[in-house]
């Protein structure tokens, strides 16, 4: 840094730093003071508003012991995991296909991404109506005959979640799609010749050879997914407001109702930090892998 | 065939691609079949948006919603533009799309200024704590959202922002900031430094090269900034739902509270054509940006 600036002095490089202070002020307020502001309230006991009234793990206590909070971390689980799962498979199926110099590869990877264009609420919308058990699919199978045809994802709290993750993955198996197609483009041509010539099955190169190489697209897109997954809101809140009953709650649901409609700020705040706490858990080692390796 | 896969090109057959199969072979049928069949998937949905909103009520009673209207009626788009009710106001989603278009043009104007400032600085004018600063943007990108939002609650309270658009332009500044610096200070760092060091023999300084050099080379990653800072701000439902008063909610929250409501009779094919009146103006820019969008995702994604 010094070698760019000369000696240092703090009137030195002046306007580069009066240029920053939009930057070093959310870095330093927003990101650092308010993550800290927001752990510091959890240990309090603030109701409609924020009181330093510290009653130590008591929010937490409350937290692990709410049925809805319970609830939504096990949606979170099976909509992560699942979502995870599927959207790396099915996008890299899907990458896989438009990589073999296909003609329309162009049109083909303009309607898979579309829906990416699209904001969570209008895609919660469209699934919602399509998923209606009254007019949407299980009402037009059943009129073609199937008279005992079930699938309401919506309306059942047993399964409303996977109702969720179809809308949820329809949105972003696109963009995982365009990282592995991104990622395959940068596999050398000769691996595919040299296996042609071994007379390798495709299916195995792709597995034994081309993922491995893909290490990093694929971390990449895990990260991508999973601080993407941890903030589900808005899908939720438009296709199933969190119903039927509290069934298909979740994470970031749970702290919006806490802060903004139960003036329960307390809660809200042990809420979040458990969600930070969740980043972290998978933040941290994927920093520690991808930066902390290259050093040594 | 599968031959075609395993025999290598005779060198005749130029430099790139396979020997030419025939067209019909296994593996095309198996290709073309699933992308098109999956790409039929993605595309249902809105087919049977559009679909439904060109349908009355009647026709959607008795119908299927994958069926094609028998008698096409605009009145849904009238009516949801102009005519549906959230709460007290029925002027229908136009008062939402203007909130939004008043939201949408200072946030991506400000982001984008103060982003490729920061950027052009971090390139070219680092200082001593610049990097750490940076790192501390890139980190914070990853905070979720939720630890951040009642700490702001109370500073745009203080400052008298609260429920306004200027705290909601605010917010999505901030918001922005993370991926937008990233994005103009790895462009900015490609830009020879040969250039920028003639610059500043011949005395430019900071704001001469910045406006005179760097903007008029970087219109591209300007270009990019843009198409991911209005679809990002367009289909933003958090912060809308927070810092704004329900006369100024933007689009996507007045959508949801048209549809979602309790009240009255439902009225899908309404319902349906609100919901493509929101979707319009991402969908629109991603259809002409095309390379460009991606373009911008990948910029997203190296975020991750």
């Amino acid at each position: 840094m010094a070698a760019a600036t000369g000696p240092a002095r703090w009137h030195r490089n002046i306007s580069a730093k009066i240029a920053a202070i939009p930057m070093i002020a959310t870095a330093l307020v927003i990101f650092i003071g308010g993550t800290a502001w927001t752990v510091v309230y959890s240990f309090t006991n603030s109701k409609l508003l924020p009181r330093e009234k510290f009653v130590g793990l008591a929010q937490y206590e409350r937290l692990w012991t709410s049925n809805k909070w319970l609830i939504s971390i096990e949606n979170l689980a099976i909509y992560g995991i699942l979502s995870l799962i599927f959207a790396l498979v099915i996008g890299f199926f899907l990458a896989a296909l438009l990589d073999q110099k296909i003609r329309f590869e162009d049109t083909f990877r303009t309607v898979l991404l579309y829906p990416f264009a699209l904001s969570f609420i209008v895609t919660g919308l469209a699934w919602q109506w399509i998923l209606n058990p009254d007019f949407g699919i299980q009402h037009v199978v059943r009129s073609l005959g199937f008279e005992n045809f079930a699938f309401d994802p919506l309306y059942n709290p047993d399964i409303v979640i996977y109702g969720v993750l179809i809308a949820g993955l329809w949105h972003e198996t696109g963009l995982i799609m365009c990282l592995m197609l991104a990622g395959l483009r940068g596999i050398d041509e000769d691996i595919w010749k040299a296996s042609r010539i071994d007379g390798i099955p495709m299916w195995k190169t792709y597995l034994f050879i081309v993922i491995p190489m893909m290490r990093g697209i694929f971390i990449t897109a895990i990260v991508l997914v999973t601080s993407g997954i941890i903030k589900v809101y808005d899908l939720i809140v438009a296709q199933t407001g969190g119903g039927p009953g509290i069934s298909s709650e979740v994470p970031a649901k749970y702290v919006y109702d806490a802060m903004f409609l139960s003036q329960n700020l307390g809660q809200g705040f042990a809420a979040s930090t458990m969600m930070l706490l969740t980043v972290i858990i998978v933040v941290v080692p994927w920093a520690y892998l991808e930066f902390g390796g290259k050093r040594t | 065939m599968s031959d075609a896969l395993q025999i290598p090109t005779p060198p005749a057959a130029g430099p790139s691609g396979r020997k030419p199969g025939k067209i019909l072979s296994r593996r095309n049928i198996f290709i073309y079949g699933t992308l098109i069949l999956v790409s039929l998937y993605y595309l249902l949905p809105l087919y049977v948006m559009v679909v439904t909103s060109l349908k009355g009520m009647p026709e959607i009673r008795v119908g299927n919603i994958f069926a094609p209207p028998v008698e096409i009626t605009f009145q849904p788009w009238v009516k949801a533009w102009a005519e549906a009710c959230t709460g007290l106001n029925c002027d229908g989603l136009s008062r939402g799309f203007f909130n939004s278009v008043k939201i949408l043009v200072p946030s991506v104007i400000l982001s984008i200024a103060i982003a490729s400032v920061n950027g052009y600085a971090l390139a070219n004018w680092r200082f001593k704590g610049s990097e750490t600063f940076f790192a501390i943007l890139i980190v914070g990108a990853f905070i979720p959202y939720q630890v951040m939002i009642y700490p702001i609650v109370i500073l745009l309270r203080e400052a008298g922002l609260y429920g306004g658009l200027t705290g909601l332009v605010i917010v999505h500044t901030i918001f922005g900031m993370p991926i937008l610096t990233l994005l103009f200070r790895n462009y900015f760092s490609s830009v020879p430094q040969e250039l920028f060091k003639a610059a500043r023999v011949d005395g430019a300084g900071f704001w001469s090269i910045y406006f005179r050099i760097m903007v008029p080379m970087s219109l591209p990653i300007f270009v990019v900034a843009m198409i991911l800072q209005v679809t990002g701000i367009w289909n933003d439902f958090l912060f809308g739902v927070i810092y704004t008063k329900p006369d100024l909610y933007p689009m996507t929250v007045q959508l949801n509270n048209i549809v979602n409501s309790t009240q009255g009779v439902k009225e899908y094919n309404v319902n349906m054509a609100a919901t493509i009146l929101t979707g319009l103006v991402p969908l629109t820019i991603y259809f002409l940006s095309g390379k460009l969008f991606v373009r911008g995702i990948a910029a997203g994604a190296v975020k991750g």
